[in-house]
């Protein structure tokens, strides 16, 4: 519903719904925001059930202030604690069956493009490790083979927290959780080389107490997605319940678990660079001509 | 006065958008012979059809591959096979929420598979339309058709259709839209038939011209918001009610499946009108009644003849919506009865189970003959279910013994 295409007739503003013209008035419909104007404006995810401490709460509100369109943006997602947050925002969520997430934004986006053409419609998946790597695995991978174009954040916090602390695909080898009374027998999921070969254009892996960067990688993966191809975004999003991480310790924990095995990566693939450079003026890809060769010429 | 009706002019196949009135009830038919399979596809042809997702099981997978042709040629707004019907189904809910008209079909171990689904698509209040060319269920593994999965379908919320013949299916495909679409219905269809005597055998279809096709899915007739950030977004929902254990929470969930129920029964009125009523009855003042679905319908008529041989009169109730169940037709039709014989492809005999909970004096219902398995029902073994009824003698069927 961008504004640049609804305009609301003088005098009839009033009876769009208040949360609407809230968005248009005091948040980021129609106007940039960034992440460092948090607190400044009102933001598409604002109340939730989430617990104390919650770090994937912060991610999630972050990704959603990084969302280039937001008022021209769907959210689909899948059972998991990201959810609960996800359904209370300002945009539509989709919810359909348990790890379809990916399935349901591929003929979203396909639906969207045959009715909606050019104009840009943003699908973006964010769902757990769970339900993305175990139940979802299928349906995630062959959209990426696919080349479907929408975006995918996993919210990893390395267990099945909504459910009570169960293992998932994505917890570290060794780890002693629901239904690995001995520890986990193998190795965390590498969904970052499966992205690769599956074919993804924009892949990267964040953790949360880098706002900035979240807004960076986030803003890319929806552009490229719109017509390159897949993007996905991995963020290790911890448990403090499950993980029994004190609250004051949550962003010392995203920073160990950053320098252990959350180090930023980021691949962008070629054509994904040549779009974001030709068609959004971004300047990082531009290569710098050789000292060298000015030299020679 | 200038008119904004859409009624006249083009699709991106050059098709003319018809009233489907004049469509179905008054454009000239031709008639064609044609498998039910290529019936499947003429009728997508002209179903403005924007997105249909495909997966191969057998019966169904050759209707699947002809509506990729019609992609090619350029019918259909978008096709591909997902990867598996979960995933399908999944996709086409996905193209529905974004307000698409959906298509798809499967069968027997797939409609299993993809179950998880359908509850959603009648719960979320998507119209999509699916194609269930009934086959057996494992196990043991059996590709034959067997009418089980309708039992399961019966329980989902959607829309359940039986057609008997290749006709029906051209027909209903077509006004199946215009009913799931409805406001006051917008639910999903199962349109079920019985895999390969239908899909796999040809029959003279009367076709509705090709330059015709329906009007296009209008996603803002729904009645729930279309997920297109088209209408003013609001949040969808202020309280998650999945983790409440509250009298609200519980009176939200409960007030929704009666609604999802209720827009089925609401489907009445628009399906009596698209379908010439429910249910079809011929000669219902005989003492003795065949009440049937799918082919066993062709199979009573059958068996009817037979028996006229013999100078026993049979009449003929022909179940067409299973999902609305047609109680009060069914009621008024048998009242007469005092034998009703129930012949099933299907091992359980779900049909003559609804009919033991919907008429009076159920010691008048025969639940059978059945086969399943892929068993054919010859018409001989429905005349012996109704002699045995009369307390009549009837001749050993071949292969049976003694």
């Amino acid at each position: 519903m961008s504004l640049n295409y609804v305009k609301f007739t003088p005098g009839f503003d009033v009876f769009m719904p208040k949360e609407y013209r809230d968005m248009v008035e005091h948040g980021p419909f129609g106007k940039k925001t960034t992440v460092s104007q948090m607190g400044s404006f009102k933001e598409i995810l604002e109340e939730h059930p989430m617990c104390a401490g919650c770090a994937m709460t912060l991610f999630i509100r972050l990704a959603i202030i990084a969302f280039p369109n937001p008022e021209d943006t769907i959210t689909v997602g899948t059972a998991g604690c990201g959810r609960l947050a996800i359904s209370q925002a300002a945009i539509p969520f989709v919810y359909g069956n348990y790890g379809d997430q990916n399935g349901v934004a591929s003929g979203l986006s396909r639906g969207l493009r045959i009715r909606f053409g050019d104009q840009p419609k943003d699908v973006v998946v964010m769902a757990g490790d769970g339900g993305t790597a175990d139940i979802g695995f299928q349906q995630v991978l062959h959209s990426w083979f696919r080349k479907e174009r929408f975006t995918t954040i996993m919210l990893d916090n390395e267990v099945y927290g909504n459910t009570g602390g169960q293992e998932s695909g994505m917890t570290v080898r060794g780890a002693v959780l629901k239904m690995a009374p001995l520890g986990k027998k193998f190795e965390k999921m590498d969904m970052v080389a499966m992205a690769k070969i599956a074919g993804c254009a924009y892949i990267a892996t964040v953790v949360p107490n880098n706002p900035r960067r979240v807004e960076s990688c986030i803003k890319k993966a929806v552009l490229i997605a719109r017509e390159v191809g897949p993007t996905y975004i991995q963020a290790y999003t911890s448990c403090n319940i499950e993980y029994a991480i004190p609250t004051d310790q949550v962003m010392a924990d995203a920073k160990t678990v950053e320098d252990d095995r959350y180090k930023f990566t980021e691949y962008v693939s070629d054509e994904a660079k040549a779009y974001l450079t030709e068609r959004y003026g971004y300047k990082e890809f531009v290569q710098k001509p050789a000292a060298a060769a000015v030299l020679t010429a | 006065m200038d008119t904004t009706s859409i009624i006249g002019t083009k699709n991106r196949k050059e098709q003319i958008i018809t009233d489907p009135r004049v469509m179905m009830n008054d454009a000239p038919r031709t008639p064609s012979f044609f498998t039910g399979s290529e019936v499947i596809k003429e009728a997508v042809r002209r179903a403005n059809v924007d997105v249909m997702v495909a997966y191969p099981i057998t019966p169904q997978s050759e209707a699947a591959a002809l509506c990729g042709e019609l992609f090619a040629e350029g019918y259909i707004g978008d096709y591909f096979r997902g990867e598996s019907e979960f995933a399908v189904m999944s996709q086409c809910a996905g193209a529905a929420f974004g307000g698409a008209r959906v298509f798809t079909t499967t069968a027997g171990p797939g409609t299993l598979r993809a179950m998880e689904n359908f509850p959603m698509w009648a719960g979320a209040r998507l119209p999509i339309q699916c194609i269930v060319t009934c086959r057996g269920i494992n196990s043991p593994l059996s590709i034959q058709p067997d009418t089980i999965e309708i039992a399961y379908l019966m329980q989902t919320g959607m829309l359940v259709w039986h057609a008997e013949t290749a006709q029906d299916f051209y027909d209903w495909i077509l006004k199946g839209y215009m009913v799931s679409e409805e406001p006051d219905v917008h639910l999903p269809l199962a349109l079920c038939c019985d895999g390969f005597f239908v899909t796999h055998t040809k029959d003279t279809v009367d076709l509705t011209p090709v330059e015709m096709c329906l009007p296009p899915y209008d996603p803002y007739r729904s009645p729930v918001p279309c997920m297109d950030m088209e209408c003013p977004p609001v949040r969808m929902m202020r309280d998650p009610f999945v983790m409440k254990s509250n009298y609200i929470s519980y009176a939200t969930h409960a007030s929704w499946q009666q609604e999802v129920w209720a827009a089925a029964e609401r489907s009445r009125k628009h399906t009596i009108a698209w379908l010439d009523g429910l249910i079809e009855t011929e000669n219902v003042d005989a003492d003795i009644l065949i009440v049937a679905s799918g082919t066993a319908v062709s199979q009573g008529r059958e068996a009817i003849r037979l028996l006229a041989d013999e100078g026993i009169r049979v009449g003929l109730v022909k179940i067409k919506t299973l999902r609305p169940w047609p109680e009060e037709e069914l009621r008024e039709a048998t009242k007469r009865a005092s034998h009703i014989i129930v012949p099933e492809f299907n091992v359980i005999g779900w049909l003559a189970r609804e009919l033991k909970a919907t008429l009076p004096r159920t010691e008048r219902i025969i639940a059978g003959p059945r086969v399943c398995g892929g068993m054919t029902m010859p018409p001989e073994i429905i005349v012996e279910g109704i002699k045995k009824a009369l307390g009549m003698r009837s001749g050993v069927l071949a292969g049976r013994g003694s």
